[in-house]
This record gives structure tokens, sequence and C-alpha cells, in this order.
């Protein structure tokens, strides 16, 4: 196992009002490839904040920062765009695909900054389509889909590029229980079967029993580690 | 770049309501803009059109002194002149006041010579020549009235008092699209032989004597020469060239044409405005697929590109369709007051003018939105989102 996000005192603060909240301190991580790891704690606690970092939408004040060797902090922003069209995968509460792009579009769109061709490009789309049981859905817009489809063709968007890290902000928390636990299985098999690093935000904690690692935020500073056991998580 | 032409053109049609009225609008702006441009150069289409090689001669205190008729004789014999020819403003009524067209009383034979952009048939000039009673019209006041050659026309004088019966005899075309086709010309000599008759003091007078030069640049020289003539006589000239005195009657309405350009910018300044909030709309409900798309890598510039590509998409298009309907719109209102602005044709400079405005309404509504949704960093994208 090698480590795939290196974390070291890291901290994040925002502005409000002329005032400095501090969101995160001193946070020091280590996720290693294939790692499941579910962050939780209370609104406010700063998880949604660490993933963005991890995932290079947002930028530390201090500390280092390391994915897949990469110290993204010192990239510029149009280096940080490209490094996250390569090496991450995004799923979002809401989903977030495009209005006016069919589920098969939505799932290209990523391949289109790369440099695939045209014919490769779609055989990735119809792959990843594939393996989130969308393939007859293909041509539908995304108002003609159900949440847990919209998420399903989301986590093919994520996954279609091949990234080293899948990050998912409350992927469930728009979804019914049955859908929820669709995605949740979905997401189980990715990364058991396919080895993706799966990083998640939640507040379920029945989607973070789905993660064999649980890590816990309060205030901005990681608490508690709970490890489930690999055979746990796909029992 | 596929998918940047697919999302700019299903963007367009997101809501396909707005997206007409928009569209509505422009189309109108762009239409009234050509029209107002179009009404300017038709005030100039008189200087336009005129000879650099005619100088013409009023009385120096005024175009409503005339000038004795023997100062032509005096004139042809001026160094640099070529031939003389006189006019006089008529000024009838035909039926109605609203009826107005512009009418003279020249010599024909000499004043058709000066003037070879009015056409006119030779059966129908020998048969004017043939009547003092005859008339030459232009095909626009023609066709308006539905003349034929032969109708009475009859103009009540407003200068000269009584009815006045004319005889259709010939119908002039203009030798190119600057030409005025709405003049009406009657004999000299019939005006003034009845002048003789009923006010001899008003007799052997004309309004003005066009000039035709044997070289048009000595233009100058020629005009001081004919004024020195006349200094400190009975009626002191004023000699200008043709276009300098269709300029003079520009001058006395600048006022109204300085309000109709402003005017004509206020609406592509009003289109703006309204073009602008149509996309801040459009890019403030679309803050969260701004924000995924840079989420997912792409650069600023695509983001840029869909905002800019969507204002240019719909302005572009309501600005060639508006473009293209100031040429119908302008032949109507030419149709329709073609006794008040004889030549109202759009000219090239006018349709480039409209496009290069719609292209600025697009260019311009789209920055602000641009700039915005570019500067944004991704988390910011998504907090503003909701």
């Amino acid at each position: 196992m090698t480590a795939v996000v290196e974390i070291e005192h890291l901290s994040k603060a925002y502005q409000r009002g002329g005032q400095v909240v501090p969101v995160l301190q001193d946070i020091t991580l280590t996720l290693q490839t294939g790692d499941f790891v579910a962050l939780m704690g209370p609104s406010g606690s700063g998880k949604s904040t660490l993933l963005n970092l991890i995932a290079g939408i947002d930028a530390p004040d201090s500390g280092l920062l390391r994915v897949a060797g990469v110290d993204i902090t010192g990239l510029r922003e149009s280096e940080l765009a490209q490094w996250r069209a390569e090496h991450v995968g995004f799923i979002f509460q809401f989903y977030n695909l495009m209005p006016v792009l069919t589920a098969y579009e939505n799932v290209e769109l990523p391949l289109t900054l790369t440099h695939l061709s045209r014919r490769q490009r779609c055989e990735h789309a119809r792959l990843a389509l594939d393996l989130v049981n969308l393939s007859d859905r293909a041509d539908h817009y995304p108002s003609q889909l159900s949440g847990g489809q919209q998420q399903r063709v989301a986590i093919a968007r994520a996954l279609v590029t091949d990234p080293t890290i899948i990050v998912a902000d409350e992927p469930t928390g728009d979804l019914d229980r049955v859908s929820a636990r669709e995605i949740l299985d979905l997401l189980e098999s990715l990364n058991d079967s396919l080895r993706r690093t799966i990083i998640m935000v939640t507040h379920d904690q029945a989607a973070a029993e789905c993660a064999h690692i649980v890590r816990h935020l309060e205030k901005g500073v990681l608490t508690d580690k709970i490890e489930y056991p690999r055979e746990r998580a796909q029992a | 770049m596929i998918y940047l032409f697919r999302l700019i053109a299903r963007n367009t049609l997101r809501h396909p309501l707005r997206t007409l009225l928009t569209v509505l609008g422009i189309v109108v702006a762009i239409t009234a803009f050509g029209l107002l441009r179009t009404t300017v150069d038709a005030w100039y289409a008189g200087a336009e059109a005129s000879s650099a090689s005619r100088l013409i001669v009023r009385n120096k205190n005024s175009l409503t002194f005339p000038l004795p008729l023997y100062y032509g004789a005096k004139i042809r014999g001026i160094e640099g002149v070529d031939s003389v020819s006189a006019a006089q403003w008529f000024a009838g009524i035909y039926v109605d006041k609203k009826n107005f067209f512009p009418q003279f009383a020249v010599d024909p034979r000499t004043y058709f010579a000066l003037y070879p952009e009015f056409v006119i048939p030779p059966e129908q000039m020998k048969a004017f020549l043939l009547d003092r009673r005859g008339a030459i019209a232009g095909r626009k006041i023609v066709e308006k009235f539905g003349w034929k050659l032969g109708d009475q026309i009859p103009l009540i004088g407003t200068i000269y008092p009584g009815t006045w019966s004319f005889v259709l005899r010939g119908v002039y075309t203009g030798a190119n699209s600057r030409t005025d086709e709405t003049q009406f010309f009657l004999h000299w000599d019939n005006l003034n032989e009845t002048l003789k008759k009923v006010a001899p003091d008003s007799a052997n007078q004309v309004g003005i004597f066009l000039v035709g030069l044997k070289n048009a640049r000595e233009a100058p020289l020629v005009a001081q020469r004919i004024d020195a003539q006349f200094r400190n006589s009975r009626a002191e000239t004023l000699t200008e060239t043709e276009k300098a005195f269709q300029l003079s009657f520009v001058a006395m309405t600048e006022a109204i044409l300085l309000v109709i350009q402003a005017v004509s910018f206020l609406v592509i300044a009003i289109i703006m405005a309204v073009m602008a909030n149509t996309m801040a709309m459009t890019a403030r409900e679309r803050r969260r697929e701004y924000a995924t798309l840079k989420a997912l890598g792409f650069p600023v510039r695509f983001i840029a590109a869909l905002i800019i590509g969507e204002s240019l998409f719909i302005t572009c298009a309501a600005g060639a369709l508006g473009a293209w309907l100031i040429h119908p719109a302008a032949a109507y209102v030419g149709r329709k007051y073609g006794t008040i602005f004889p030549i109202f044709n759009v000219s090239d400079d006018t349709v480039v003018m409209a496009m290069l405005a719609t292209l600025l309404v697009g260019l311009v509504a789209a920055a602000g939105p641009a700039l915005q949704a570019s500067t944004r960093t991704v988390s910011e994208g998504f907090r503003a989102a909701g």
C-alpha cells in the first residue's frame, strides 16, 4: 500500500465580517491507495473544507498537502485545474450534472480534457455508464432521470477519467433511503473491485459504515479514528 | 471545442421565451438604429448627390430674395463658366398640403443639360418643350399619385396666387440611386409670362442661377469672380458649390440631426443594458454549473467562452436579422415618406455600424458575468450557488 494523500499540519481559516474564523487546525492525515474514508462531524466542523483542500478546489493557509506525490499547494490555478482533471473524480450532493447534456454526454464531458480520440472517449463513457448500470439511459437528460440515477451518472462521470482519488461530498444527502443504499453499494463495489480511493463526507452513520476508515472532525480538529475491517464493509 | 459549441447552443435555448424576447428586443433596436442612421443619411443625400462641377448663385441677403434675370447673361460671360441656367421655387399645393413635393420653374433647354442625372425619354422631352403648360415629374411622385402622361395636374400657388394647371408631358428617372425622383419641373417662361400680366414687379426674376463649370477645380475662383461681378449692385450674390448650398439647408436642422444621432446611440445603450441584465441573470442561475466545470478541470477561459459565446450567439443572430430588416423597413419608409426623404437608401456603412453595434452589445453584456464567473474560485462558486 502506498500513501496517496499526505497531509501535515494543515490549517485553513476564512475571513467572515472582518473576523478570522479558523476552520481547520493542524490537520495531519495519511490515506493509502484503495482506502475508503468517511469524514464525519457536525456542521461547521470543517469536513467539507478538508475534502475541498484534498480535491484541490480550495487552498490551505499553511501545511503540507501532497496527493499522489504532488504538492498541490504549490500549483497555480491553471495547473491545479489540469491536475484535478487528471487525478480527481467528483461526486456532489446535488449531482451537479449539466442539465443540457444527456447522461452519456455528461460522462464524456471530462474526457474532452484528455487527449483521447472521439472513439476512445465513446468507449470509456459507455463502459462507465455500464459500470453504474445506466447504459439504457445514455440518451436521457438529467431531468428525465431519478435522483438515484442522476447520482449514478455523476459517479460514472467521476470514474471515467480513471482518477487517483474520488471525492464525494454527501453523495446520499439528497436521496431517499433506497436510492441512497444503491449509491453506497455502488461506491463500495467500486472501492472493492476496482480499488478506487474514495474520500466521502457524510452525516449519515449508515453511509459512514460503508467506509472502512471513519475520521471525525470537531471544530476543525481531527479527533477519533475508527477502522472497520474490509471484510465487514464487504459484508 | 465541440462541447463548448454544444453547451452554448443548448444553453441559448434553455429559456426559449427569455431568449425570444431578448432576440426581439435586439432586432427592434438594431432595425431602429439602422432606420435612424438612414434618416441622418437621407438628410445629407442632397449634398452627397450634388455635382462638384456646378455652382449655385443666389441673393446674398436671403434665398427668399430673387435675382434679376439679366444676371444670367453676365454670369455666362465670366471666365470659367461653361453654362448657366435658372430656376424658381414654385411652392404649389397639389390637392392637399400633405402632398408636398418640390416644384421648380426652369428653363428646360439649359436646365436639363446641366442635370444629366435626370433621365428623360427624348420624345417626352420634345413634348415638354413644345407645351408651355407642360411639366416633367420624377418617377416616385408619378407612381405615388398615379399620374399618367397627358394628365392635368392642378397646383394651388402659395407664392404665386391662383390655381395653376399643368399637363404631364414627361417622367424622369434617376441615373443612379442617389438621384432625387420626387421633383416637379415646369416652364419658367410660362410662369414669367403670367407674372408679367398679374404682378409685373415679380417678372423677369429668378430664385437661383445654376452654373456649369468648365473645370470643377476652379469652383472657388469662379464663385469669387461671380460675386465680385455683382458687388455693390442692387442684388449682391452669394455663389457656392452645389454641395455647400445643400449643406446650408442641412445646417438649418442640425439640432434635429444631433437628436436623431443621439437617439440612435441611446437605442444601442438601452439594448446593451437589457442584454447585460439577461446575461447577468443567466450567469447567476448557472453558478453551480460553472463551479462544477471548473472543479472537473475546465480552464477559466472555457467558462468565459461559454458566457461570451452565448451572449454573442444571441446578439449576432438577432443583430443579423435586425440588420437585414433595415432594408425592407427603409423601403417602406422611403415609399411612405418619399417626398420628405426622396433618397432613403440604407448605406453599407449603416449595415456595418449595426453589426458592429451588435457585436459590442454582445461583448459588453457578457463582460461582467464572464469576469465574475472566471475570477470566482470553485468553492466560492458553490457557496454562491447555495
